[in-house]
């Protein structure tokens, strides 16, 4: 993936009043193995989302860069709050006021598609990318049908006749296991489950080059949800499109996606390959995160977690954002905002890796904090006796 | 067509920045209630009334009901709104007026909130079939028009004075803000700080009173001053179509005069339109008072300020800027809780 | 479709609450003026002084039940009893003459006034910051709140007297005969602009404020955001997503407003001398006509409640999910 340098600002200072150091890799592009550069079907480059208000604005998605290939899972995890969603709808320009998109462009399919009005969108809307969106039961016409609503996308983008649309309304119902039946009942009527699936198979009428999915599986169970990961991966290898999964489920995305972003209060803390970023996650806050999920196998430990809080998007702190929570933090990471790095085929967000791959730092490595969330011992009275404390 | 950064700074630069980045509660009600246009404009136009009645002697000129001065006078230096066909001042009659209709808005919202409250809060509260029985005759009350049924009481009442008035206004006004009332405390009732009150082992009473009643401030407050609307406009209905008392000194009652003498067409169109603008004002002040509140709990029904150039259809942006007044800086995560 | 047989059941129950408090209203009253007001009459048969009484509770020796029963018989039968105003005609007669101009005025503009404020507050809210929804707001938040008798006042001012462009009362023109030839027809519309106009202004600010400020609502949640990103058309999304989900509300609200509108019309028909049954109600009243009062209560209860339950109907046909209620 050809990725460009994010270039310091020409004044030597940021919006946060930091001050940005001249670029590592100042010589340039730097591009990833693997993957040619021709095959990336979205750019986003510096895309900034805030929200304006009265008082003034709030950065909600800050100089965000992402790139996404032909066919390929794109998974976005993080906190509540760190702009996930935002992020999502910027790229699919669906914000709504106070939010606007202030800086840095989408480049979908070749075209730039930010500050796009809805009608220069239309006709490329649910042809080439399509949504899926959290709650099924929020995102249906309560009043509609599904095949209504289906019939509405079908009249909007195409010229079929009746039959036609019919017809691929149950094609399209079937490849998500759900009976044509169900076309002519309401949400109401429908099961979570389904109405989630149905929500997919909408997305899928025309069978677009990127499908933005943001959380779908949030509402369901975790059997319903694992059951629709794995129907929505089957599909996508099938159909071939493209995926932007947004979750906070970290857990969940791991065994699906082929790349996973890291958000942290606007920005992407750590991006690449799902598998290495597992394995060895270089970022402070996506090993905290990590730390934070209990194995339901292996041995029990304490459960560690990040202290703190997400920083006040109106009152960013200077340098790294996440500085007041980083066990690592070093002291100029209060001052400087850490460009996006490359390291080792994972871009990451820290000052640590400045100057190279990690092996330099493991030696120096602080423990990272642990939190006991449980206390040692039980209380009088109940059947287990001391232990760890540790349970699920 | 890249949107550069530095749009965000021109954007910026529009938007004003108040000085003060935190206030206190109060004072953000305080802030709210000025800088809404509505809110200002009733209030000011209930003080202005509130004045004329409990100062009437400073104001008008002359009494009410003295019968002194000319008939059917044009409006004049003397009288600023002329005279009536029995010889009274119109301009002090209204200042009087005012009066008997402040009491009857007060009165009437009064008690009709507070037997809405009483039902409202005991019906969601209770449920069952004491809940069942209440909806029900709330319902009842609710669709039977009240407005003839009032008219069949007045009539075998023969002359309704002010308290008889107030007393079927009030129990007959009270049925919608029960309703409301009632779905708020249903949809309260399972909240997290309710339960644990209960766990507390706290008394009905006191979780009703305590827990529940001052979360629903608003709704209480917009119950009253549609009830105060609703008495405002129906006295002076009742009045004028003769039901009321003829000898009270009321709006209403300056409209029956007017309309029994024929004003309208013998010359004297003041007699007959004034009352009626009075009657129309105080329950405009009503009205706009309770709008705004509506406007104030709500932040998305406020009027949107365009910034820039303004875009047609629901959302069709493109570079459009919707300011959204009121937010603090506090609350910025507007939306974005995923 | 139990929704509507649950609804229809509470028209029921509802039509006869009013005609049980139509009932005990006249015992309850101090001084027994049903007594007064039967000795007023003369030439009266003994068939219709006994059913005179029975309507106001003047035989003491018969029990309550029985008198409640004889009573509600009698109004199945439609027989109200003798109206003093028009006597020697029977209250029925009277009150089915008035129906049909009450029913073209106030039931037209009602309608129309659903209509087109729900339309315009549709529209309003759509386009959020245009000049629409900057002065309309405002503007009927005061005027829904004006009298509906000052309004018609200032109307028969402006209109009859000052500029002398409309007729200033009554249904048609006195010594014109009803019938439906054209003169009367042209005769009778009219006579009719000034009132219907009146409670048009009045009554369709409330129908655009409550739209408009439903629209809001809706337009803020997930399938109008979702029903953007399919890329449809604004025109599919303001009537089948937005609208169509915005207007439940307010057919709900429809039987609260109804009773607004009923007493309005009533005094239009009043200052207008618009031969409906809102006048002939306040008509009554000066009278004295009780058996006329009660039965036009009675037949404006009904008539709503009928407003009601077809609102009711309406709300089921375009919702789903009140179909499948309980």
């Amino acid at each position: 993936m050809r990725l460009r340098r994010q270039k310091p600002d020409s004044a030597g200072t940021n919006r946060r009043g930091g001050h940005t150091e001249p670029d590592v890799f100042a010589d340039g592009v730097h591009d990833l193995p693997g993957s040619s550069a021709d095959e990336a079907i979205l750019e986003v480059r510096k895309l900034s989302v805030a929200y304006v208000i009265d008082a003034g604005f709030v950065m909600a998605v800050d100089r965000v860069d992402l790139d996404l290939g032909r066919g390929e899972f794109l998974g976005v995890v993080g906190e509540s709050g760190c702009g996930k969603s935002t992020l999502l709808f910027g790229i699919a320009q669906l914000l709504s006021p106070p939010a606007r998109i202030v800086g840095g462009s989408v480049n979908f399919h070749g075209k730039e598609i930010a500050g796009l009005s809805d009608k220069q969108l239309r006709h490329i809307r649910w042809r080439e990318y399509s949504v899926v969106m959290q709650s099924a039961m929020n995102a249906l016409n309560p009043v509609k049908t599904v095949a209504g609503q289906m019939r509405d996308v079908c009249k909007a983008h195409s010229d079929m006749s009746d039959d036609e649309i019919r017809q691929r309304s149950e094609e399209v119902l079937r490849l998500v296991s759900i009976d044509p039946v169900h076309l002519d009942s309401y949400p109401h009527q429908l099961s979570g489950g389904m109405r989630q699936r149905s929500m997919i198979a909408m997305a899928l009428l025309f069978t677009p080059d990127l499908v933005i999915m943001d959380e779908p599986t949030s509402a369901l169970d975790v059997v319903a949800q694992r059951s629709l990961m794995v129907q929505i991966k089957e599909l996508q290898e099938r159909l071939g499109f493209a995926v932007i999964f947004v979750t906070h489920d970290m857990s969940l995305i791991s065994n699906f996606s082929d790349r996973l972003a890291v958000m942290y209060a606007g920005q992407i803390v750590e991006l690449g390959d799902t598998r290495q970023l597992f394995d060895s996650p270089l970022h402070p806050y996506t090993q905290g995160l990590l730390e934070a999920f209990p194995s339901i196998r292996g041995p029990k430990r304490h459960l560690l977690g990040i202290p703190g809080q997400p920083p006040d998007l109106a009152k960013p702190p200077p340098g790294c954002p996440f500085a007041p929570r980083c066990p690592q933090v070093m002291a100029k990471c209060t001052t400087i905002e850490p460009p996006l790095l490359d390291v080792q085929e994972d871009l990451v967000r820290c000052l640590l890796y400045e100057n190279g791959p990690p092996e330099a730092l493991a030696a120096n490595a602080p423990t990272p904090v642990e939190i006991q969330e449980l206390p040692e011992r039980l209380p009088a009275g109940s059947a287990a006796g001391p232990g760890e404390g540790t349970s699920q | 067509m890249a949107v550069a950064g530095a749009e965000l700074r021109e954007a910026q630069a529009e938007v004003p920045v108040p000085g003060r980045r935190r206030a206190p509660r109060g004072g953000n009600l305080w802030r709210a209630v000025r800088h809404n246009h509505k809110a200002t404009a009733g209030a000011l136009l209930l003080l202005f009334f509130f004045v004329l009645a409990v100062f009437p002697g400073q104001i008008a000129p002359d009494s009410y009901a003295s019968t002194n001065f000319t008939r059917a006078l044009a409006p004049s230096g003397a009288h600023w709104l002329g005279t009536t066909a029995l010889g009274q001042d119109i301009f002090s009659q209204l200042v009087y007026g005012t009066r008997e209709s402040l009491i009857i808005a007060f009165a009437v919202g009064g008690l009709s909130t507070f037997i809405s409250v009483i039902i409202g809060v005991s019906a969601a509260y209770l449920r069952g079939l004491v809940d069942g029985a209440l909806s029900l005759f709330t319902d009842v009350l609710l669709v039977i028009p009240t407005f003839p049924l009032i008219i069949l009481i007045a009539a075998y009442v023969r002359s309704a004075g002010l308290l008889t008035i107030i007393i079927v206004l009030g129990l007959l006004g009270w049925s919608y803000g029960a309703r409301q009332l009632r779905s708020q405390v249903l949809s309260l009732r399972d909240r997290d700080f309710l339960e644990s009150a209960r766990v507390r082992g706290e008394r009905s009473l006191y979780i009703i009173v305590v827990e529940v009643l001052p979360t629903m401030t608003s709704l209480i407050v917009a119950s009253f001053l549609g009830a105060a609307l609703y008495a405002v406009l129906t006295a002076a209905a009742l009045q004028f179509v003769g039901l009321g008392d003829p000898n009270a000194q009321s709006w209403g009652t300056m409209l029956y005069w007017a309309e029994n003498s024929e004003a309208l067409g013998a010359g004297m169109p003041l007699w007959a339109i004034m009352p009626g603008v009075c009657v129309a004002l105080l329950g405009a002040s009503f009205a706009l008072l309770n709008y705004a509140f509506d406007e104030i709990s709500n932040p998305a029904l406020r009027p949107v300020r365009k910034v820039m150039k303004a875009g047609l259809g629901g959302f069709d942006s493109g570079m459009t800027l919707d300011v959204v007044p009121g937010a603090s800086p506090s609350r910025s995560r507007l939306g974005e809780e995923r | 479709m139990r929704y509507i047989a649950r609804r229809t059941a509470f028209f029921v129950f509802t039509l006869w609450a009013a005609v049980t408090v139509n009932f005990v209203i006249p015992r309850l009253m101090p001084g027994n003026p049903a007594l007064a007001m039967i000795a007023r009459y003369k030439h009266v048969t003994p068939a219709e002084l006994a059913s005179l009484e029975v309507l106001f509770g003047v035989k003491t020796h018969a029990s309550l039940v029985s008198e409640y029963f004889e009573y509600l018989a009698n109004i199945s039968r439609g027989r109200f009893g003798i109206s003093y105003t028009f006597f020697p005609e029977t209250v029925s007669h009277e009150v089915l003459q008035a129906i049909p101009w009450t029913l073209c005025l106030v039931g037209v503009t009602t309608i129309l006034a659903f209509l087109l404020g729900t339309l315009i507050g549709l529209v309003s809210a759509w386009r959020r910051g245009g000049w629409l929804d900057s002065i309309l707001p405002p503007i009927f938040v005061i005027t829904s709140a004006f009298p509906y008798f000052w309004i018609a006042l200032l109307a028969v001012w402006l209109f009859s007297i000052k500029l002398n462009w409309l007729p200033l009362f009554g249904g048609y023109s006195i010594g014109d005969t009803p019938g439906w030839h054209w003169h009367f027809v042209v005769d009778a519309l009219e006579h009719s602009i000034l009132p219907a106009s009146t409670i048009l202004v009045t009554a369709i600010g409330g129908w655009i404020l409550t739209m408009r400020n439903n629209v809001i609502s809706v337009l803020d949640e997930d399938y109008v955001r979702m029903a953007r990103a399919k890329g449809l058309k604004p025109w599919t999304v303001m009537w089948g997503y937005a609208g169509r989900n915005a207007i439940l509300p307010n057919l709900t609200g429809f039987a609260m407003s109804l009773g607004f509108v009923v007493s309005g019309a009533i005094l239009v028909e009043y200052v207008f001398n618009y031969p409906g049954v809102g006048w002939m109600l306040l008509d009554a009243v000066f009278n004295e006509d009780y058996p006329l009062m009660q039965a036009l209560f009675l037949l404006i209860t009904l008539a709503v409640l009928t407003a009601v339950l077809l609102a009711d109907v309406v709300t089921a046909l375009l919702d789903a999910r009140t179909r499948d209620l309980v």
